[in-house]
């Protein structure tokens, strides 16, 4: 299955660094306007050009554009049908002619559930090395090789990890785990516009449908986030953390003790398995901060924890911690915000 | 050698020939992992020192295992188990046997050791097309504890099938329009994304990744228990798969750990201790200024 001639490996002839923008509908995915701030600095230190690869349909041109405002110096457009939802067999067959045909040395993907299943797929088919969900992206001063980094062992460690040989130097990146690229007003770039053949478009699998549940996305969103841990009790007390959350117009958020009892569902879960979080605000009820959970929340403005025991390690991220009993503090604490957004 | 019956794969002109006495076959591959996360890295190659940390199956892949035996519980057919894992995966997949599945096949050769995502998901797709015709491959969302989610669809790369990953709910299997099959034609399924649930249809074979939504594992019986004692679980090396020493382990990988650091995190944290009214008061005051700070109020 190796076809070693089907690309060759050879690490000079290869240049550019590309990010796959993410694509919901028809419109460009806020997700890769992070990307491009990843790109964008490793463009930079390896003194060469910024690509945002877009596969879809119809996207407007100033879309296209706003790529461009935040730090792409060329858009490669694939336009067809087919592509207009995620289908794994176009969009790697897609990826890999541009591949062949461009060489970029680096491509970055979102780690949602599209990049994470176009890029393993692909890596094999273009014979490269990726990453999972990388938490950071730097450019070795020496090699000049991607040096990607990602939690490991639950959380415990970061890892390093380089692609020595094998180009493009894949990595997918964690959500939110940077701020998306800013807009710059008179920034210029090309615009390429590719017309996929037909061979290129197969695929066995076909979408039927879909059905809408934005329960899963809200805590990715949000700017305030209210956490809730084992310390809640039992499911009839999340009523508590639901009615803070409520009134300071935040989403819910839970540890997986939380999840796995059943008391939240799965998508509220933050943490190494469930969803990183970068809110502005984050309020951790009843979580003694597990490495795991931290792995999820660290990256967020301001931490404010409330937990009965002061040597919970979830003190040791907070800005502002309150030692005490939540079931007096929340009840308390939500009262005061009603007031104060009355006035 | 194998000690599965021969069975037809595919036709002079690419077409699958389905043996009407064959029911569906399913295959899953499944990780055996640490039980915790308190585990060792090895510093020189940064991989898992797994020697004296109690194994379990990645809890993730019961989820696959459970879809796998609700469909042949609905349909027939037969489940095989493998994983590539030291000597000791043997009894990741006994317990997967213990569950219910009907074979299992251990991918073992030290030269295995050290894979990365690539080699992995080689080695995995190599031993399944040794196993012959199939209809469906089922792996779980990931493993805990590399946490990557690539090998699903490497295998599927590497076998030039579809991958539908995230599947949260089998709807249907597509009914074979010939009759004479036991072989599905199709299945159709709900896929778990950002923003919703995907209805996505794929010809058979595909290769699905399951989320936890899916199902709730079922658990061992004792029948099954005796089943998995006594089964004589094949041991596949590399040169069995035909498998060269460059293409996997360290050598064969593309990517290569080189370094492990503790993450730091530097916040100053100010803190306020609830005993009474007034400190109650004081902390709530605070936390509402910091609040219109930020103005989030
Ligand atoms: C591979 C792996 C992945 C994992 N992934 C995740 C993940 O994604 N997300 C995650 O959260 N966890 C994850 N975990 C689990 C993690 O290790 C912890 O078990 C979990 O985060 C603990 O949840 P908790 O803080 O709610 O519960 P606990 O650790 O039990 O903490 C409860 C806290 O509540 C406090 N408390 C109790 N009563 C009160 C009260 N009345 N008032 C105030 N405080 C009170 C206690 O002091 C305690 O600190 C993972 C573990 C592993 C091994």
């Amino acid at each position: 299955m190796i076809d070693k001639n089907n690309l060759i490996n050879n690490t000079q002839s290869y240049g550019g660094v590309w990010i796959l923008a993410e694509v919901a509908g028809k419109a460009i995915d806020k997700v890769s306007f992070e990307l491009l701030s990843r790109g964008r600095q490793l463009a930079d230190a390896r003194s060469t050009e910024l690509s945002a690869v877009v596969l879809g349909w119809r996207i407007n041109q100033s879309d296209l554009e706003e790529l461009i405002a935040r730090g792409a110096d060329k858009v490669i457009f694939v336009e067809s049908p087919q592509l207009e939802h995620f289908l794994v067999e176009p969009h790697s067959a897609c990826l890999l002619e541009l591949i062949k045909q461009y060489r970029p040395e680096i491509l970055i993907a979102a780690a949602t559930t599209t990049g994470r299943t176009l890029m393993p797929y692909l890596a094999v088919r273009a014979r490269a090395g990726l990453t999972a969900d990388c938490t950071e992206l730097k450019i070795d001063k020496e090699t000049g090789g991607l040096l990607q980094i990602r939690p490991a062992i639950g959380g415990n460690v970061l890892a390093t990890i380089i692609t020595p040989a094998a180009r493009p130097q894949m990595a997918t990146v964690r959500p939110r785990s940077t701020k998306p690229a800013p807009m710059q007003k008179g920034r210029t770039g090309e615009i390429v516009r590719i017309n996929p053949p037909a061979d290129l478009l197969k695929s066995c699998l076909q979408r039927l449908g879909f059905e809408s549940d934005q329960s899963t996305h809200s805590i990715q969103d949000a700017d305030i986030i209210v956490a809730v841990g084992r310390g809640i009790g039992n499911a009839r007390n999340i009523r508590i953390v639901e009615e803070l959350a409520d009134a300071l117009d935040a989403a819910i958020g839970a540890s997986r003790e939380v999840v796995d009892r059943g008391w939240l569902g799965y998508p509220h879960q933050v943490g190494l398995s469930g969803k990183t979080v970068t809110p502005k605000l984050y309020i951790a009820i009843g979580i003694s901060g597990a490495v795991q959970h931290l792995a999820g929340m660290q990256t967020a403005e301001t931490i404010v924890a409330i937990n009965e025991d002061p040597q919970a390690p979830i003190f040791t991220v907070a800005d502002f911690g309150i030692i005490g009993d939540l079931f007096e503090i929340v009840p308390a604490l939500t009262e005061r915000v009603r007031q104060a957004r009355k006035k | 050698m194998p000690i599965f019956k021969e069975r037809s794969t595919k036709n002079s002109s690419g077409k699958w020939v389905n043996d009407k006495n064959i029911a569906m076959r399913i295959i899953v591959p499944i990780k055996q992992v640490p039980s915790s996360d308190d585990v060792q890295l090895d510093p020189q190659t940064g991989t898992l020192i797994r020697q004296g940390v109690e194994a379990i199956v990645n809890p993730l892949d019961l989820y696959a295992i459970e879809t796998a035996l609700s469909i042949r519980d609905k349909h027939g057919g037969e489940i095989i188990v493998i994983s590539m894992g030291p000597a000791q995966a043997a009894e990741a997949l006994r317990e997967a046997i213990s569950m219910g599945a009907d074979e299992a096949v251990l991918l073992c050769d030290s030269v295995f050791a050290g894979s990365d995502t690539y080699a992995t998901a080689y080695v995995l797709s190599t031993a399944i097309k040794r196993l012959g015709e199939y209809d469906l491959i089922i792996c779980g969302e990931r493993a805990t504890d590399g946490e990557t989610g690539q090998v699903g669809p490497g295998i599927a790369s590497f076998l030039n099938l579809p991958v539908i990953t995230y599947v949260s709910k089998i709807d249907e299997l597509i009914e074979n329009h010939r009759k004479q099959s036991k072989h599905p034609e199709g299945i159709r399924v709900h896929r778990l994304i950002e923003t919703g649930y995907e209805i996505i249809k794929a010809d058979l074979p595909v290769v699905l990744t399951v989320v936890k939504e899916i199902a709730i594992p079922r658990l061992p019986t004792l029948a099954g228990k005796i089943r998995a004692r006594n089964l004589q679980i094949p041991i596949w090396s590399a040169s069995d798969l035909g498998i060269e020493k460059n293409q996997v382990g360290l050598t064969g990988s593309l990517t290569k750990v080189v370094k492990i650091h503790k993450p730091c995190i530097v916040r100053k944290s100010e803190k306020i201790t609830v005993e009474n009214e007034l400190s109650r008061q004081e902390a709530i005051n605070r936390l509402i200024s910091i609040l219109q700070d930020k103005l989030l109020l």
